[in-house]
């Protein structure tokens, strides 16, 4: 199955993993580009609604001046970096991971738990699984499937290195 | 996309070609490399728009931009001479207002260490740790309950901010009558928390002692001890801070310069309130098992005789005998010691206590001195338990000459959260950690804007937040932090709590010989509304302020 620009897939398949991908992509960018746009701003709030079982790791980086401004620096810019990645379909592999790490943060954050209530309200009902959850295991599923090396920038860069 | 393109035999058919037509195949390669790159046109254009629609929020809230930042913590005076203090009172408030000071009994800190054990997002303990020192010692306490008077001095003592097995300073001298502390040489200072009806004689002998004074709130108990109290301690010359830690609150500021401005138009009507619901809320305090007479120093708590009579005078002269005792003035009662704030003989009520510091935080807004006249209504509606105090309480002050009324309204059975609002023809303006603006869609004012669509009249148009420098485009999400006191703990770097800020701007104008925010004018202010309120309430009809004779006319 497998052919030298990753694996074959019928035209709708492609579509389908590059809709996906740059739809996330989107959603990563513009979260990122949302942060770069606001002054001052910053995830100690976020960090500190943290609950469940991490939530003290995630509020001790809130408190830790240095800590925070890094992971103030990480969001705004790693957000952007992610969006951009996944929809040009450059560097996919890393966009992957990229999104799958601050996916897996994200929930471990803010896990959906039966008692947990947070101050910023949720736009949907969760139990267990969140959007995050289920952005997550999407963002695994097209690391299975890559499609960057059709439809992307590696298209180029890998037919280069093929040379 | 052709059929060929996802043809297992691509690599082969490609290779083949590759040769033979090079340019196609590099364009085909090119859009198939950049087809997604018109997503990112898509997005500018999206956050293009946005920006144009928020940056157009920000031209029109140019009339909201404020040039001075509000003020940061100034540091304490670097060689400010260490201040010895007395506390006369040491329940609930006293209590409250040491831990402000940097000092708690090592039973509470302790409490506070294994709070953070069982639970380390509670950051109390820390807290209280590294709280900044004020350069004070508690040389004196006085408390007529024995177990008070021992966890103050314990406290006093516990100059290093210790748990249990700790190493304690030097403990403070107590004393069994204030006016002995009062004499005392090595106190520099007092920090009141007395009961209401002793208020203004404490801080009137303090300041005869040129003893300089914190005063609770209310300033006094009856309305003759309110002048002779403000005549006494400007004779004096001691800082005096009347303790409405409100003043700290660095909302208000910024709601003072929006005033100010006129942003909100001709000003008519202010409404504020107190909602609680529980029994503590209602006064309805634990008593100690340790209370009973031999604790109890009765014949002090009474009150001052002057003062007594001053209170008895009125209350006969007014024809509002029901509202004294019903228990004799002299009969030992824990019900009485504990939840004093529950009768006249002892309390100001609902306006003494909780209408003060709504009036004094729009008083500090708006500056509006005493009002002309006050009304008031209300009753004893749900803690039916013998008190004589209101739990439901209606107060409206004219202030004729600005053509505007306050509105205080008061239930202690239901907490329903109401904001503060100050009702402008042009804007009102919503009042508490954060202030909200809400632009009137008949405001003449903004016509044009409205008119134009820059403003959207009816919804909240402008947000303050402490500490933020771009006021029109706070997100939601930070207002959401913000008014749960999140964001403004970040901003100060740690959470300051009112009271300490409050003590702290009263050790610095002793060090230095200015005025407080909350001084004896605001407090004579504050007392004179607040017994206005409360006489109406007693007499059931309308009480007025002479301003030229300075005094309470039934008119």
């Amino acid at each position: 199955m497998r052919s030298k620009r990753g694996y074959n897939y019928s035209t709708i398949q492609l579509y389908g993993l590059v809709i996906l991908r740059v739809l996330i992509g989107w959603y990563f960018l513009y979260e990122g580009l949302a942060k770069v746009l606001t002054p001052k701003w910053t995830a100690y709030g976020y960090l500190m609604d943290s609950q469940g079982l991490f939530a003290p790791l995630f509020r001790m980086i809130a408190e830790n001046p240095g800590l925070l401004a890094a992971a103030d620096f990480i969001n705004i810019w790693g957000l952007t970096l992610v969006g951009l990645l996944l929809i040009l379909g450059l560097f996919e592999k890393a966009g992957y991971m990229g999104a799958a790490i601050f996916l897996i943060l994200y929930y471990l954050s803010h896990p959906p738990l039966l008692q947990a209530e947070y101050l910023l309200p949720t736009e949907g009902s969760y139990l267990w699984v969140d959007k995050n959850l289920v952005m997550l295991a999407a963002v695994v599923v097209l690391a299975l499937f890559p499609s960057a090396k059709r439809i992307g920038i590696d298209r180029i860069i890998y037919k280069n290195k093929s040379k | 996309m052709s059929e060929k393109d996802i043809n297992p035999n691509e690599k082969a058919s490609n290779q083949e070609h590759a040769h033979q037509k090079p340019v196609s195949q590099g364009r085909r390669d090119a859009i198939k490399a950049l087809a997604t790159v018109p997503v990112l046109g898509a997005m500018a254009y999206g956050v293009y728009s946005k920006r144009k629609q928020e940056l157009r929020n920000i031209t029109s809230a140019d009339m909201f931009h404020f040039n001075s930042e509000v003020s940061p913590l100034t540091p304490l005076s670097p060689d400010g001479k260490t201040i010895r203090l007395g506390i006369i009172g040491s329940g609930i408030r006293g209590k409250q207002l040491m831990i402000a000071l940097g000092f708690a009994t090592p039973q509470y800190v302790e409490e506070l260490k294994q709070a953070n054990k069982q639970n380390s997002s509670d950051n109390r303990y820390r807290d209280f740790r590294e709280q900044e020192d004020l350069k004070v010692v508690i040389t004196a306490v006085c408390d007529i309950f024995d177990v008070h008077a021992e966890e103050a001095i314990a406290a006093g003592a516990n100059i290093h901010r210790e748990g249990l097995n700790g190493t304690y300073g030097t403990a403070p001298r107590r004393y069994r009558h204030y006016r002995e502390l009062l004499a005392a040489d090595d106190v520099d200072a007092v920090v009141i928390a007395a009961p209401d009806h002793w208020h203004g004689q404490m801080a009137l002998d303090a300041a005869l002692a040129g003893k300089h004074v914190y005063l609770e709130k209310p300033m006094t108990w009856t309305v003759p001890e309110t002048y002779t109290l403000r005549d006494g301690v400007k004779k004096s010359g001691i800082i005096f801070q009347l303790g409405h830690q409100n003043r700290q609150v660095e909302a208000y500021s910024r709601a003072r310069e929006i005033v100010n401005k006129g942003l909100l138009g001709p000003v008519t009507l202010i409404e504020t309130g107190t909602n609680r619901n529980d029994p503590n809320g209602a006064w309805v305090y634990p008593i100690h098992p340790d209370a009973n007479p031999q604790t109890i120093d009765w014949q002090q708590f009474e009150g001052d005789p002057e003062r007594v009579k001053e209170y008895m005078d009125y209350m006969t002269s007014a024809g509002l005998a029901r509202y004294v005792g019903p228990d004799p003035r002299n009969k030992f009662s824990l019900e009485r010691f504990f939840r004093w704030r529950c009768w006249w003989d002892y309390s100001t009520g609902l306006s003494g206590d909780l209408l003060t510091h709504e009036y004094d935080a729009m008083n500090q807004i708006m500056q509006l001195g005493i009002p002309t006249s006050a009304s008031s209504s209300g009753g004893v509606y749900f803690f039916r338990d013998g008190r004589t105090v209101p739990d439901v309480l209606q107060t409206s002050f004219e202030f004729a000459d600005r053509g505007m009324t306050l509105l205080y309204s008061a239930t202690l059975a239901s907490q329903f959260k109401r904001s503060r609002k100050i009702m402008g023809h042009d804007a009102t303006m919503e009042v508490g950690n954060t202030l909200t603006v809400t632009i009137d869609p008949r405001s003449e004012q903004y016509r044009d804007k409205i008119d134009n669509g820059t403003i959207k009249p009816g919804e909240p148009f402008y947000h303050y937040v402490p500490g933020k420098s771009i006021d029109a485009v706070t997100s939601a999400t930070e207002l959401y932090f913000a008014e749960r006191g999140l964001l403004y703990s970040y901003v100060d770097g740690k959470r300051y709590n009112t009271t300490y800020l409050h003590l702290r701007e009263w050790l610095e104008c002793i060090r230095s010989g200015q005025q407080p925010s909350c001084n004896i004018d605001r407090g004579f202010e504050e007392a004179i509304t607040a017994h206005m309120g409360t006489r109406a309430y007693l007499e059931g009809r309308t009480m007025y302020w002479d301003a030229e004779k300075e005094e309470i006319t039934r008119g």
